[in-house]
Parts: structure tokens; C-alpha cells; sequence
């Protein structure tokens, strides 16, 4: 191991990303539409001012008749089925739902005192009826979608930038010979990807912090922990994520079947990781064969963090599966590297 | 007394097989400490197989190379400058990054300037390395080459597609190379090349070599008689009753003998006009048809 030759190889790879404008303009854009998107999407305000969730007796509409509160206007009342109330009270604790009501019997509501919203429901609900009302009084801080999604989609976006900016590159030096004329010099296997992965790490870091602080500038969004912490997270998580993506790019001469391969990974962890909805109510089985994934262990620490204030003790073991799966994948890479595309 | 140098490259019975074709088949010869060696042959000959065994990027299917004694290993790849036939660079660089790029990869370097100036880099430094012609690109690989300041230089096929001028100022750096006492080994399918540049040479056909020597050497002892070339069209039709061996390609004929003024008697005879004809001696591009009966460039 020669930290001079390492450097060498990083330092070049850096001025070739630098200046591949398109690529660089690409990953940038992209992130970009994303802070767009959400400024547009969560920005705005929603149209009902309140969400209610009723418990109904079978096949009974949700209208005045039942209860004088369903007449309420700008309220959006959803109907829920009985089994699902332990989980909507536990909606209740993060306010994704303001209030939740049970008329199947003596009307009994549920409500969070933490939740200004919850508080001006109650009112609503005191006011429309005369008639007693069970009070179930829950806590807990409010815990909104994008507060929930933001964590997800930079990850999402960090998962991409690893596994396509190292595989795809790798192959094509293979594919163009250059990884051939760097075997015929002193360079190793081992600081030839060590640099890669070096270079595509501080590339993907800076990206992600760049848009979580535009994101924080037009989304005001929650981080209950550390944001050196999240760094430490997405350094850990962005590590085994390129190697991940070197180890699919050691052998492969096509940047056909680099793209079909990686594709074929990528989109699993984009759908099982977390990104976009909690796997809470998937099968036990599916919950434990995404913990495998290094983007669901990321996302994990990431949202201990920025949601529940965890600290460094508490996503330790994510940090550390992530560090295991790192060298777990360069051993393999490194192993199994090929110079030549023949 | 006279001590023999020991060989600075030894190659010994080296096979490759691909899937049905033995592309080298029990090759060996040996290199001397600033010998310059060539490897002669037409394309697919084994040329470039056989010295990408012998820089360590291809592994032989059998056999041995040896460097200074020693199977390949990183003290060659750190005394070894290399071109090869082909090779993509890193893009968005320019000239003068990838050489500082190459030399930070070896401990003894050379300094950028030097190569710049040693390859006539000057005027190309600060160009992005795709933009660069096929005899600029040429002198940018050898300058890669010359990076770490190599004991021993592979050149393999470094003048191909490149037009004569480019051809013949590239000879001049491979001379001057030479001059520093460096080893080289340069593949070539031109026989001028080849008889210009190297000490040596080893004519190489389908895998084996097939004849070794210096080249004025080779010549001497396989001709004797010198050629006496004519425009097709100014020799008249058959050459059935012509007493000396003639030779008919697609736009002269080539007529040996050791004989230069009975030749021409015969020729006057036969009123044969003379103006256009040319006498010039064997070439190494005679012997490989006289050892093949097959032409060189095909």
C-alpha cells in the first residue's frame, strides 16, 4: 500500500469528475429538483385545516347523522376499520392525525395535548355535541411526512450517486483499457479502488450536505441530534454503499450489464429500505431481509438521529454493520479484480 | 576477460492458447542490457501477445519471463516503461496532468519537463489528451512510458497508422532513447523499422519465431543476390521463359539475381525498357517471403 500512488490516482479522478461538466451538472441537478419538489409539495398549505379518523359501526355513512362533529366543515374525516385503531392512536402520538374518534359505542376520542391542532379538533368536536365524550389523552411530538421523508430521498439520492458513479466508471476503464495500462505500473487493486472510493465519497458528502442545507433554507424540517452525527452516518452509510458498488464493478467489462446489474440492486434497496414509506407493517421476513441492506441501516441511524435525538451510542451498531459491510465488500473487489475487459 | 552480461529479459517456451488458437506457441529468446530487440511480423503473427506476456498484463497458458534473472514482479513494474499498442487515458486531463498522474505512480521519476521536451510535447501541454492527432498521441504514450524513467522499454507497434514524417520523427526519439543505454523491445510489421532501430530482431509467423539474429546478418546468410525491380507493364507478358526467377506482385516484378550485368544483358535483349528500372539489395521483407512464401504486409 503506496499512500502517494493512492493519491495519485484520486487526485485524477477528481479533475476527470470536475470537469465531465454533464456528469457534474447531472449531480447536481437532480438533488435540485428534489429540494423543488419538496418546497412545492410540503411548502404549500393543506386544504383541510384538520384530519380526523373515525371508527364507524358497520356499514353506517360518515355524516352528521352519526355524529353532529362529522358535519363539521374543513375537516378531512377518513373511516377506519376497528383493527386499526392501536395503530392510529400511535398516528395520534406523532400528529399525523389530529384526532381520532370511536362512535361504535359511547363516543370515546383520542387525543394528543402536545398538538396544537389536536386542541382546536377537541374544541371542534366539544362544541358540535352536547353529548359525553370518553377523553383518551396520548403525547408525543409531532412527526411530519416530510420531517419522516427527508432523510429517505438523500439517501436515495446518496445510493445512486455510490452505486452508479464508481460502477459505471470502473467498467468503463476497463472496458477503454485504461484499467490495463494501470496494471502494467506499480498501482495495486486495492489503492486503485481505495481511491476511487475516496474520490466518489467526497463527492457524494459534499452533494448530500449542500442540499440538506438548501433543503433546511426552504423546508424547515426537524433534526432532533447531531448534524456531525448525520455526517458520521452518511460517511459510514456512503462508504459501504461505493464499495458495494466496486464490488459489482470488479469484473464486469460492459457497461450494459454493469447498468442491468446494479439497476437490479438499486431498485430493491429504493423500495425495501424505507425510503418512501416505513416497512412497519411488512412481513417479518421482508423486515429482516432489508436490515441486511446498508441503505436501510443508514436510513435507520439517520432518522434515530434527526427524529428521536439519538445519539452516538444509540446508532452504533448501524455504524458498525455499515463498517463491517465495507470492508466486506472491498475484501471481495479487491479479490476478485480484473484488469483486463478479455 | 569478457564476463556475458546476464539477459535483462528472458523469455522461455512461452504458449498462450485462446479457445481454439495458439496464439504463441514456444517462443523463447533473450534480451541484453541495452540491446534494442525486435519483434518482426505481420499482424496476428503473436507479436503483441507474446509482449504482453513479457510486461506481465497477459498470463502465458505455459512457460516462463524472466526479468534480470527473476519472474516478473514490482521491481519490474517499477523499472518497466511500457506503450502499448492502444490504450484510453483518463479523460478531461491534460498532457501535462497525465504525465504528473503517471510519474506520481512510480518511486524514480522523471521530471514532466524533461518528458515534454523529450517527446516535443511543448506546444500540446495544457491539451485535453482527446484532442490530441494519432502522432501526438504516439509521442504522449511514449513520453508515459518514459515516465519513471524505465531501464527496459516496451514499444509495440508504436508507428502504426501514423504518416511517414510522423514515422520518421518518432525513429529519431527512439534513437535517442536508445542512445541513454536503455533496453527496448519494439513490435513492428515494417521491416524498415525494424532494420533501422533494432540490434536484433526476431521474425515472428503464426506463434513461433521462425529466425533470429542482428538484420544484416539475417540477409547475408539467406541472399546472396540483390533485387531488380520493374513497372509491370514494362516487362513483357510471360515469365515462363524468363532464365532468372521472377517474382510478379500486383504492380512490379521483381527479378533476383546475383548476376546485376547478365540480368540487364537479358533485359537489352529482350528490348525491355530500363529507364524506370530500380536495383536495390534484399530486405528483411524478402526473407520473410523467402521463409513463408507468404508477403509481409497482407
Amino acid at each position: 500500500m503506496n499512500f502517494g500512488r493512492l493519491l495519485a490516482v484520486w487526485h485524477a479522478r477528481n479533475l476527470e469528475f470536475l470537469r465531465d461538466r454533464s456528469t457534474l451538472i447531472f449531480n447536481f441537478l437532480f438533488p435540485l429538483a428534489l429540494v423543488v419538489a419538496f418546497a412545492v409539495i410540503f411548502g404549500g398549505q393543506p386544504r383541510a385545516l384538520f384530519k380526523v379518523d373515525v371508527v364507524a359501526p358497520p356499514g353506517v355513512a360518515l355524516d352528521g347523522a352519526l355524529h353532529p362533529f362529522l358535519a363539521t366543515r374543513y375537516v378531512d374525516f377518513v373511516g377506519i376499520e376497528p383493527g386499526d385503531l392501536m395503530a392510529t392512536v400511535r398516528k395520534v402520538e406523532r400528529h399525523q392525525v389530529d384526532l381520532l374518534i370511536d362512535l361504535r359505542a359511547a363516543p370515546r376520542y383520542w387525543i394528543n395535548e402536545d398538538s396544537p391542532k389536536g386542541y382546536l379538533a377537541e374544541k371542534l368536536l366539544l362544541e358540535s355535541a352536547s353529548g359525553k365524550a370518553t377523553r383518551e389523552p396520548v403525547s408525543g411530538a409531532a412527526v411530519r411526512y416530510v420531517d419522516w421523508l427527508l432523510p429517505g430521498v438523500l439517501g436515495m439520492n446518496m445510493m445512486f450517486s455510490c452505486l452508479f458513479g464508481v460502477g459505471y466508471v470502473v467498467v468503463r476503464y476497463r472496458k477503454s483499457g485504461f484499467l490495463r495500462r494501470l496494471s502494467a505500473t506499480p498501482v495495486t487493486a486495492f489503492e486503485f479502488g481505495a481511491a476511487q472510493v475516496l474520490s466518489r465519497l467526497l463527492l457524494t458528502v459534499s452533494v448530500t450536505s449542500l442540499i440538506y442545507g438548501a433543503l433546511a433554507l426552504v423546508v424547515p424540517f426537524r433534526n432532533e441530534g447531531s448534524a456531525l452525527l448525520l455526517l458520521l452516518i452518511a460517511v459510514a452509510g456512503a462508504l459501504a454503499m461505493i464499495s458495494f458498488g466496486f464490488m459489482m464493478a470488479a469484473r464486469f467489462a460492459s457497461e450494459e450489464l454493469a447498468n442491468g446489474a446494479i439497476n437490479l440492486t438499486s431498485w430493491p434497496m429504493m423500495l425495501l429500505s424505507g425510503v418512501w414509506f416505513s416497512l412497519e407493517g411488512a412481513p417479518g421476513w421482508l423486515q429482516a431481509a432489508a436490515k441486511v441492506l446498508p441503505l436501510t441501516q443508514m436510513l435507520d441511524a439517520a432518522r434515530a438521529v434527526m427524529l428521536d435525538g439519538a445519539g452516538l451510542a444509540e446508532v452504533l451498531p448501524q455504524i458498525g454493520w455499515l463498517a463491517v459491510m465495507t470492508l466486506l465488500f472491498l475484501g471481495i473487489a479487491a479479490t476478485g479484480f480484473r484488469w483486463r475487459a478479455d | 576477460m569478457h564476463v556475458p552480461m546476464p539477459p535483462v529479459l528472458e523469455v522461455q517456451n512461452l504458449v498462450k492458447q485462446y479457445a481454439g488458437v495458439r496464439a504463441v506457441d514456444g517462443v523463447s529468446f533473450s534480451i541484453a542490457e541495452g540491446q534494442c530487440f525486435g519483434l518482426l511480423g505481420p499482424n496476428g503473427a503473436g507479436k503483441t501477445t507474446t509482449v504482453e506476456m513479457m510486461e506481465g498484463v497477459t498470463s502465458p497458458t505455459s512457460g516462463e519471463v524472466l526479468y534480470r534473472g527473476a519472474p516478473l514482479g514490482a521491481r519490474f513494474r517499477e523499472e518497466a516503461g511500457i506503450q502499448f499498442q492502444k490504450t484510453a487515458l483518463q479523460e478531461f486531463l491534460t498532457v501535462r496532468e497525465t504525465l504528473a498522474f503517471f510519474t506520481r505512480l512510480y518511486q524514480k521519476r522523471r521530471p514532466v519537463e524533461e518528458l515534454i521536451r523529450t517527446c516535443a510535447l511543448e506546444q500540446l501541454e495544457d491539451r485535453d489528451n482527446r484532442k490530441l492527432s494519432g502522432g501526438q498521441m504516439q509521442r504522449l504514450l511514449l513520453a508515459i512510458a518514459l515516465a519513471n524513467d524505465p531501464r527496459v522499454l516496451f514499444l509495440d507497434e508504436p508507428t502504426t497508422g501514423l504518416d511517414p514524417q510522423a514515422r520518421h520523427n518518432f525513429w529519431d526519439l527512439v534513437r535517442t532513447i536508445k542512445a541513454e543505454g536503455r533496453t527496448v523491445l519494439l513490435t513492428t510489421h515494417y521491416m524498415e523499422e525494424a532494420y533501422f532501430l533494432c540490434d536484433v530482431v526476431a521474425i515472428m509467423d503464426r506463434g513461433r519465431i521462425i529466425a533470429e539474429g542482428p538484420p544484416a546478418r539475417l540477409l547475408q546468410e539467406h541472399f546472396d543476390d540483390v533485387v531488380l525491380e520493374l513497372p509491370r507493364e514494362d516487362f513483357p507478358g510471360a515469365t515462363t521463359d524468363f532464365p532468372l526467377p521472377v517474382l510478379v506482385a500486383s504492380d512490379r516484378v521483381e527479378i533476383s539475381t546475383a548476376d546485376v550485368e547478365g540480368a540487364l544483358r537479358i533485359l537489352l535483349a529482350r528490348g525491355v525498357p530500363l529507364r524506370r528500372l530500380k536495383i536495390r539489395p534484399r530486405n528483411l521483407e524478402d526473407l520473410f517471403l523467402e521463409l513463408t512464401g507468404r508477403e509481409l504486409r497482407t
